[in-house]
């Protein structure tokens, strides 16, 4: 009965009584969501075009976030530390798709999978190698970026606003806005399309698949770039990001592999769930949920919704 | 020449479907059965075998597990660290109720709990396939660590939140704990890895085994023979977990001797996976290749520099580890997707006409 | 039974040109095996078939034709326990069935084979075949770790059994190859073979000679023949080849636009004005 009680009473009732904090915690959580939702974005940049699950969009971002930084530390001014950054997955797109795509182009899903599980190993032990394994901090300043807070007073308590935050939203909403655009309105964006959907379909139209592969990794290093700045500005660029970025698996299936909005969407729905979970059930379960909470969210939706909330249903023809 | 099968003909299905029809192949198992139960005993060094050959054997047991999960059933799973650690807590709990019990017998039987869990998080493989399945893994590695450091039971109320194993014996002899020697350890894990290698061969051969390969091939079709999907996944994640479990008791009472919530994080159920891509998935044997090269492989290069005259820190080691076998996956995916078991099979082919460069099999 | 007119005609169908003279009419049969009636089955908004009915006697060969796209692979399907119609009722052997799982199907009796073969790509022609045998093995788990006893005789048996299948469809020299390999046309007997395994009362065949030559068809329609003949097996198939069709089968079913338009004999049908329309595309 008191167990009952805890769970479906006590932390309305809280959240009622406090609700300046519980704004709050709806804030970060809000925060976090955003940030799942862009790792998401990169992935789902890669999947809708090439059908290819990329498991190193993780890694990619921590690795073009240290590219910045430590170009940076090398005493290259920001903005051109920037472009160069931006170089450097350029490169890596191309690399990728001529020496690891190219050569895997008719296999099952899961050995592309499982491709770019290797590619996240390589990445990995080449990041550490070249920019060392501590964690940095992000050039937050030189870029431009707000640094600061805001205090809004409400309900007789404070909640708090990170201006970098609310810079990160933003520029989230606005790359969200431009990749919607792009895949909608450009002439690339619906030779993605029509990869996405068949690739030799798109191969007979004269389609360039290996171009169009580059592009969406250069595309999806772009996000993961702004996505490692976000990031690194709020806490410090470390590999520990990798493990972070699963979540974002849980992100694409609430939002459906394929789907932008989904992304978005899902990615927040984790981050806001995840927090409120934490602080008001976490007490019942003892603290870390966070730690597997979106999973199970997930796997709750697999369940009853597998395609995701927005995702296009599968069906199998025989 | 060497390889040939030409005189051995087989006068009866029983002998057609034995593990290894071929005599070569029987010879060559011999020479592996001696080489691991008298000459590394007698002749290798307790460091060897304390962190080479043990370590090996665990893991190649725990990539059979997984090999057989994803290999032969075809559902990929991301959780295998945390089903080891299921194996491990669950012996050290059994050996805590019940210490005069053979730790042995204890160590199968932690291999249960392991299997129940693993069905219970396999459920959702009815409905869910490939990738999706693979993130309910996710899901059970990440809640079950969180268990293992939670729920303090487990290690029996441990500040450190560790478990240290106590010692234990066999026919008088230690075999866990300090003060177990690595030989007699070693001894105790090859012969349970042997027989539950045999055991996987011949499920892996019969009706049950077959059921696993059919959902991995298409499952659409293995419903229409009249498999019922759901006794052929949860018989796959049952048996796969079983395996991963026994591993892990093995690795925490036989090798380490104690263990914390780290040594069975999503790093290993990585570790165990790329074992099974580079030696083979769907191949026993490829499970042993793939776990003798990443485990000695960093030792290798560990060891190279200093060969050469090179000093390099244990770190940067680490790294060029990490970037080796990534290549190395990503190699192995292109040219040979079945990993070293198939190049090893490909090399036998070759042998049978060597020295001949050509002739039709 | 068959009487002595019709093994007469059975035997002599090879020889005979299509398009010569009468066949002894088929032996009417009595037993009912399947019906299929009122079934209606739709996808989103899109009709795969609207308000069938036929059924197939025991033993008989029944040929299921159309253009393409008339729904007939969908009312394989259907049968099969893949889809579900929305409306309608299958019965088989005298008992309804609406929403059967394939494998209940394969169960009750029903084996079948697919356009596009559906077989284990990654295993050999050898255990392919033995997977139809599935059904028929039930030694237990504690037996099948061991690989001795009960369960190495069960798996020596159905080898035997799968072995006379494997001579029967002359697949032999290849059944220890990976079926992957195999071309096309072998594939395919290969599937055959599985679904024979199954010692199936009713057995589907979608499209069994598509992409074959003059060769592999006369083959496989030996087969198929042999089947029906020696042991007894009703069959369904979906063709496209008339001569095929009128070769080898009892009774035809014409479908278009997911409707039945004709029902009868090959050569009733051959005759039939609706049917002569649907393949010549006159707009109706």
């Amino acid at each position: 009965m008191e167990l009952l009680h805890s769970i479906f009473f006590v932390p309305f009732i809280e959240m009622v009584a406090y609700p300046d904090f519980f704004i709050q915690v709806v804030w970060e959580g809000f925060v976090a969501g955003v940030l799942y939702s862009l790792i998401a974005l990169g992935f789902v940049l890669i999947y809708k075009a090439s059908g290819v699950f990329n498991f190193a969009q993780g890694i990619m971002v921590v690795f073009a976030a240290l590219a910045l930084v430590s170009l940076h530390e090398m005493g290259v001014p920001a903005w051109l530390a920037v472009v160069l950054s931006l170089g450097i997955m350029a490169v890596l797109a191309i690399g990728v798709e001529r020496l690891v795509l190219r050569k895997l182009v008719n296999q099952h899903e899961a050995i592309l999978l499982m491709a770019t599980i290797g590619l996240t190993l390589v990445l990995k032990g080449t990041g550490e190698l070249i920019f060392g394994g501590e964690p940095k901090p992000m050039i937050t300043e030189e870029l431009g970026l707000p640094t600061g807070s805001t205090d809004w007073e409400v309900f007789d308590g404070i909640v708090i606003f990170q201006h970098i935050d609310i810079a990160a939203a933003v520029i989230a909403l606005l790359m969200v806005i431009a990749l919607g655009v792009f895949f909608s309105k450009t002439r690339i964006g619906r030779a993605l399309r029509a990869v996405a959907d068949d690739h030799q379909a798109a191969l007979s139209v004269g389609i360039s698949l290996n171009q169009i592969w580059a592009i969406v990794w250069f595309a999806s290093g772009i996000v993961a770039l702004v996505t490692g700045i976000m990031w690194g500005a709020r806490s410090e660029v470390s590999f520990a990001l990798e493990i972070i970025a699963l979540k974002a698996l849980a992100v694409l299936i609430l939002g459906g592999f394929t789907s932008i909005p989904g992304a978005i969407v899902g990615g927040l729905m984790i981050g806001i769930g995840e927090k409120l979970f934490e602080i008001y059930w976490g007490t019942l379960f003892g603290s870390g949920v966070e730690a597997w909470f979106a999973y199970v969210l997930a796997l709750i939706f697999l369940l009853f919704r597998p395609q995701g909330l927005f995702g296009e249903r599968i069906i199998e023809r025989v | 020449m060497l390889y040939r099968e030409a005189g051995q003909f087989k006068t009866s299905y029983a002998a057609d479907q034995a593990l290894l029809p071929i005599l070569q192949d029987r010879i060559g198992l011999l020479v592996i059965l001696v080489l691991t139960f008298v000459l590394i005993p007698m002749f290798a060094s307790e460091f060897f075998i304390g962190t080479i050959m043990i370590p090996f054997l665990v893991f190649a047991l725990a990539a059979i597990g997984l090999n057989i999960l994803t290999g032969y059933a075809g559902q990929l799973s991301l959780g295998t660290g945390a089903f080891m650690g299921v194996g491990a807590y669950s012996c050290y709990k059994l050996t805590t109720l019940f210490p005069d019990i053979n730790i042995i017998l204890l160590i199968l039987s932690s291999g249960i709990f392991s299997a129940l869990i693993g069905v219970f998080f396999g459920l959702p493989s009815l409905r869910i396939k490939g990738l999706y399945l693979a993130i309910t893994t996710l899901a059970a590695q990440f809640f079950l660590e969180w268990c293992f450091i939670r729920i303090a039971w487990l290690y029996n109320y441990n500040d450190s939140g560790a478990i240290e194993v106590p010692q234990r014996t066999l026919f008088d002899v230690a075999i866990t704990g300090a003060s177990a020697s690595a030989t007699t350890r070693y001894l105790v894990v090859a012969v349970l890895v042997a027989v539950l290698t045999l055991v996987a061969a011949n499920v892996l051969r019969g009706r049950i085994g077959r059921s696993w390969m059919m959902i991995r091939d298409m499952d659409i079709a293995a419903e229409l023979i009249g498999i019922r999907p759901l006794y052929a996944k949860l018989s796959a994640f049952a048996f796969s977990s079983y395996y991963c479990g026994v591993a892990g008791a093995l690795m925490v009472f036989l090798w380490l001797g104690s263990a914390e919530v780290e040594v069975f994080d999503i790093n290993h159920s990585f570790l165990i996976l790329f074992m099974v891509i580079i030696g083979g998935m769907g191949s026993l044997a490829g499970c042993f290749m793939g776990a003798a090269f990443i485990w000695v492989l960093p030792i290798i290069i560990r060891e190279i520099p200093s060969v050469i005259g090179l000093d390099m820190l244990a770190a940067t080691t680490q790294h060029i580890n990490n970037i080796i076998i990534g290549v190395l996956i990503i190699f192995f995916l292109i040219v040979e997707p079945h990993g070293l078991a198939r190049l090893w099979q490909i090399a036998k082919e070759k042998l049978r006409t060597w020295p001949f460069p050509y002739a039709s099999t | 039974m068959t009487t002595q007119a019709e093994m007469m005609s059975i035997e002599g169908r090879n020889d005979m040109p299509a398009d010569t003279e009468p066949y002894a009419q088929p032996a009417v049969r009595t037993e009912e095996l399947l019906s299929v009636e009122h079934v209606s089955l739709s996808f989103g908004g899109v009709k795969a078939v609207t308000d069938i009915s036929f059924n197939i006697m025991k033993g008989e060969v029944r040929a299921i034709i159309g253009p393409n796209g008339a729904g007939k692979t969908s009312m394989l399907n259907v049968i099969n326990g893949f889809y579900h119609p929305q409306e309608g009722v299958i019965n088989f052997k005298g008992k309804p069935r609406r929403r059967m799982k394939p494998y209940e199907a394969a169960a009750s009796g029903i084996a079948r084979t697919f356009q596009n073969v559906a077989l284990f790509k990654g295993m050999s022609t050898l255990d392919n075949v033995m997977s139809g045998r599935s059904l028929k093995m039930h030694r237990g788990f504690f037996w099948q770790i061991l690989h001795v006893g009960p369960a190495r005789a069960e798996e020596i048996r159905h080898r035997r059994r799968v072995e006379e299948i494997i001579d029967f469809l002359e697949i032999a020299h290849i059944r220890k190859q990976s079926v992957g390999k195999l071309p096309y046309g072998l594939q395919k007997r290969v599937e055959l073979g599985r679904a024979m395994a199954m010692e199936p009362e009713l057995l589907l065949l979608d499209e069994p000679m598509a992409g074959m030559n003059l060769e592999e068809k006369e083959d496989m329609s030996r087969f198929i023949i042999d089947l029906n003949t020696e042991f007894g097996t009703t069959i369904a198939l979906i063709e496209h080849d008339m001569g095929v069709v009128m070769d080898l089968a009892d009774r035809v079913v014409v479908l278009d636009y997911g409707k039945k338009i004709a029902d009868g004999t090959p050569q009733e049908v051959q005759a039939n004005q609706n049917v002569i329309d649907a393949y010549l595309g006159v707009a109706h």
